[in-house]
Parts: structure tokens; C-alpha cells; sequence
């Protein structure tokens, strides 16, 4: 259960030195996607100007506010609420995040499946846990919007924020295989049937 | 009593803003409750960024969560209030467009088949404006809601039969439960309906999952059942963010509609952590904010 400390991008190495129940904490560049994101860049053949190898994604669209660009918000955004969704949608986009854009670590709430499990396990991923709904908190993490592409998406747009201190955040999926939301599910599952006893299901009651 | 407009959009701007910033005292209590049993380690350290989070969004006068919801305004007409419906509707839907406009606020609502976001909260039928009268009060209550989409893409209906008892119904919630994980940013309150046609199973549902912690379902059967529940989610061990531990739900509310001889309809929706609402009682001239 080690702390570590990131300054983004980082190496395969890196991501591979993490287990389970570690935590993470990022400086420096965090990239964020979503649904409309990700359906542009893999289903529409969209591209993108910036380059994630090596980085973090977080799943989110912000809450922004529209200014005039200067060093403090050289997007001209600035940001008012930045939290994270809910990851399980866009389970579909690990794989091509990784393979085709170099991206190591995920960032989302809920976690992510089994096709995400063997991206990262056979690429060299992770997925760190945020505390969803936990939007104000990650706000204070959160110093500038460096950037932004594909605004027409907008809130959806891929966005560049500049971080400082963003976690400590949970491994919740390492490249070994772990998961902690399988495991959670299996454990849950095999208290079903406890459960059902004890409201007397299957008594014709 | 006459109402203004003006007023009502004026009380729906606000309702909306507060609703995102400022979390009603049952939820707080609700969370301090599940605080004080929880026996997971990393569920005591969710819990707590989660507490934590709410001192930080009153500190900064910032949302809960980013998520912005779909609005719903439930709007209780009393005895004693006279008001020109279409105006009212086109009231709420303009405080709903200026409170996105001027906070701002991320819209979150988009046409459902071109995906297109007019960057105003409204769209189609949204804001979602329900109408219900009382005789408790004389004038107008306006609760809104921001229902957050990690929980409402967690929404199930089953059209049960009879012979399938009141067993189909807690197997079904038990299911949607373990089903749900960690999507839905549990702890949640899980909102179950029964009885009713479909679409009143599921808005009764809605209804179960938006009331305040510590209220109970009318219906002495309904309130028992749900009592049971409540117990029963909280031996899964999903626990918050389904990172494991006890706190899978703050609880398990019921609401109950009579129904068909020949059905037995079951629906869950559920509310996240973040379980929004803000209240609003215009008057003769005031206007009193609550919960």
C-alpha cells in the first residue's frame, strides 16, 4: 500500500510498479474525456492535436466558465466544478486509448470491465479511483485549463487541465490483473443468496 | 392568492443553484449515521473524502458534484393558490435557462437522438415539471431536484406476475442492487415502486428515491417492506463507490400504488450520495427556501 507521486507523463515502468490498494497522486498535466469524447475520436474518426502518451485521463465535463484567455487561463476557461462520471460507459474506448494513443492511467469512478482489465494488463495500464460525486474537493486539485480540443463537444470536449496534488486516488485496477470492483462484485454475488433468507424469499410467504 | 410569474422564475433560478450547492440536513445525518457503523477501512476513508466534500463545496460556495442532473421541479399546488398553468410551465423552464446561463452551469441535457446541447438545462419536455395539489397549505411549493445520470442510468422496471408473490419484488431489488456496483456513487438511497400501471411504477420509484432520509412509506405494509430492505442491501458489502464495506445504501424507500389482478410491477431508481434537493414555498408575497 505505497504512496506515489507522479509528475506527468510517465513510462510503462511506472505504471507497472503499481498494485492494487496503492495510491497516486498527480502533478502536471491530466487529460479529461467522456462519452462524446471518445465516440469523436474512435467511431467519427476525429483526431486530436495533443498527445497523451504517457498520461492520465480523468472521465469528467467540466463545469466551466468562458473568459478572456491570460496566463491564469490560457484556454480561456476557467474552471467552477470539475468532478468525474461514471467510468462503466465508455469501457469500450480503454483498449484504443492505450493502443493508439499511448494513454497509462485512467482516472473514473465505478471502475471499468473485463475488457479494460486484460488492455491494461497486457499494455501496461491502471485504473485509479476518484471519489465521484466528490466534485468540490477535486475542484481545489484542479490550477488551470491549459487547453482544449474538440470544443464543439463542449462540455464534452477533450480538455488539458494542469493539476497540483490531484488524490491520493485509489488503485482500483493494476496491470497484474487486480481488481478491486470484481473482487467487491464477486464477494457481493456470493452473499446473495444471505441476503434473500433474510427477507424470507422462497418461503410463499 | 395570485402568483406571478416573475416570482416562480425567480424561485426556480434559485431553487436550482441551491439544490447543487447545498446537500439538506437528512443526507448530512444520513451520512454521520453510516460514518459512525461503518467497520470497512477503505470504506471509512470514502466515507470521510465524501464528508469532506460537502464542507468544501460550503467553504467555496461550489457544487456538490459536477454533475448537474436532469432538473425536475415537482410543484405542489395548494388550496388556496390560483395559477395560469402555461405561465407557470414557461416560468420555471426561463429560472432553469438562467440559472445555467448566469452561474454558469454545465447543461447537461442534450437531444436524444442528435446529441445536440443547447447550453440551457431545457430541451424537449425538459426540465421535467410535475404538478400535484394539496389541502395541507394555502399556497405554492416548488421542490427541484437535479437527478444526477450515474444513478438514473441505474433504473429498472419488471412486470412481475401474482404468482410470483412479493418475492419477485425482493429478489428484483436485491438484483438491481448487485447489479448496480459502483455506478451509482452508493451509498444511495434505492427508490422501489410497486403496483400501479408502468409508468406509474416507475415515477413512484423516482419518487421512493428523492424523499428525505427518516420519512416512511404511508402504507403500514409498504413501510415494513421497506425497512426489511434496507437491512437486507447493506449485507452485500458493496459499500461506497463499491470499493466494499457496509454502506451500500442510507436506505430503502417505498412508494405503492394499487395495481391490476393480473400484475405485480416492481421498479427501482436510485439516488447517488449526493442526494440533491431544494424546496421553496411562495406565498401571498414571501418565499420561504428549505429542503
Amino acid at each position: 500500500m505505497a504512496q506515489h507521486d507522479f509528475a506527468m507523463p510517465v513510462t510503462e515502468a511506472q505504471v507497472r510498479a503499481l498494485v492494487v490498494d496503492d495510491t497516486v497522486t498527480l502533478n502536471g498535466t491530466l487529460f479529461g474525456i467522456r462519452d462524446a469524447t471518445q465516440i469523436a475520436l474512435f467511431d467519427h474518426g476525429r483526431t486530436t492535436r495533443f498527445d497523451l502518451a504517457g498520461h492520465a485521463v480523468v472521465h469528467t465535463a467540466p463545469n466551466v466558465k468562458r473568459v478572456a484567455p491570460s496566463p491564469e487561463n490560457p484556454a480561456g476557461y476557467a474552471p467552477i466544478c470539475v468532478g468525474t462520471t461514471t467510468s462503466a460507459r465508455m469501457e469500450r474506448f480503454t483498449r484504443p486509448l492505450m493502443a493508439n494513443h499511448g494513454v497509462r492511467i485512467v482516472i473514473g469512478k465505478g471502475g471499468l470491465g473485463v475488457e479494460s482489465a486484460s488492455a491494461f494488463r497486457e499494455l501496461g495500464g491502471v485504473y485509479l479511483a476518484i471519489i465521484g460525486g466528490a466534485a468540490a474537493l477535486e475542484t481545489t486539485w484542479i490550477e488551470a485549463i491549459d487547453d482544449v480540443d474538440l470544443d464543439d463537444l463542449n462540455p464534452e470536449s477533450l480538455w488539458k487541465f494542469r493539476v497540483r496534488g490531484f488524490g491520493p486516488l485509489r488503485v482500483a485496477m493494476d496491470s497484474h490483473g487486480a481488481s478491486l470492483y470484481a473482487a467487491v462484485d464477486a464477494e457481493a454475488r456470493a452473499k446473495r443468496a444471505a441476503a434473500l433468507a433474510v427477507l424470507g424469499v422462497g418461503s410463499r410467504r | 392568492m395570485q402568483i406571478a410569474p416573475d416570482r416562480i422564475e425567480e424561485a426556480a433560478k434559485e431553487l436550482y443553484l441551491r439544490a447543487l450547492r447545498d446537500l439538506p440536513p437528512d443526507i448530512k445525518r444520513g451520512f454521520a449515521t453510516l460514518a459512525a457503523r461503518e467497520t470497512g477501512t477503505t470504506a471509512k476513508a470514502v466515507l470521510g473524502t465524501m464528508i469532506e466534500n460537502i464542507a468544501v463545496a460550503e467553504r467555496t460556495n461550489n457544487l456538490l458534484c459536477q454533475d448537474t442532473g436532469i432538473p425536475i421541479y415537482n410543484v405542489t399546488i395548494g388550496r388556496g393558490a390560483e395559477v395560469d398553468g402555461v405561465a407557470l410551465t414557461a416560468a420555471i423552464r426561463r429560472g432553469c435557462e438562467r440559472a445555467t446561463r448566469e452561474a454558469p452551469l454545465r447543461s447537461s441535457i442534450v437531444h436524444p437522438l442528435t446529441r445536440k446541447n443547447d447550453h440551457t438545462s431545457c430541451g424537449i419536455a425538459v426540465p421535467v415539471i410535475r404538478f400535484e395539489f394539496s389541502d395541507a397549505f394555502d399556497g405554492l411549493k416548488i421542490e427541484m431536484i437535479p437527478k444526477g445520470s450515474g444513478s438514473e442510468n441505474n433504473s429498472w422496471l419488471k412486470m412481475a406476475i401474482p404468482a410470483e408473490g412479493v418475492d419477485a419484488i425482493r429478489t428484483f431489488v436485491i438484483d438491481c442492487v448487485l447489479g448496480a456496483g459502483g455506478r451509482t456513487c452508493p451509498p444511495t438511497i434505492v427508490g422501489v415502486g410497486i403496483g400501479g400501471t408502468a409508468d406509474l411504477c416507475v415515477h413512484l420509484a423516482k419518487v421512493a428515491a428523492t424523499r428525505p432520509l427518516g420519512s416512511h412509506c404511508a402504507d403500514p405494509d409498504g413501510a415494513a417492506l421497506e425497512t426489511q430492505l434496507s437491512d437486507a442491501v447493506n449485507l452485500l458489502g458493496i459499500g461506497p463507490q463499491g470499493l466494499g464495506g457496509d454502506s451500500t445504501a442510507f436506505g430503502v424507500h417505498v412508494e405503492i400504488a394499487a395495481t391490476h389482478i393480473t400484475m405485480n410491477p416492481v421498479a427501482v431508481n436510485m439516488q447517488c450520495h449526493s442526494a440533491r434537493r431544494a424546496s421553496a414555498v411562495l406565498g401571498a408575497e414571501g418565499v420561504e427556501y428549505g429542503y
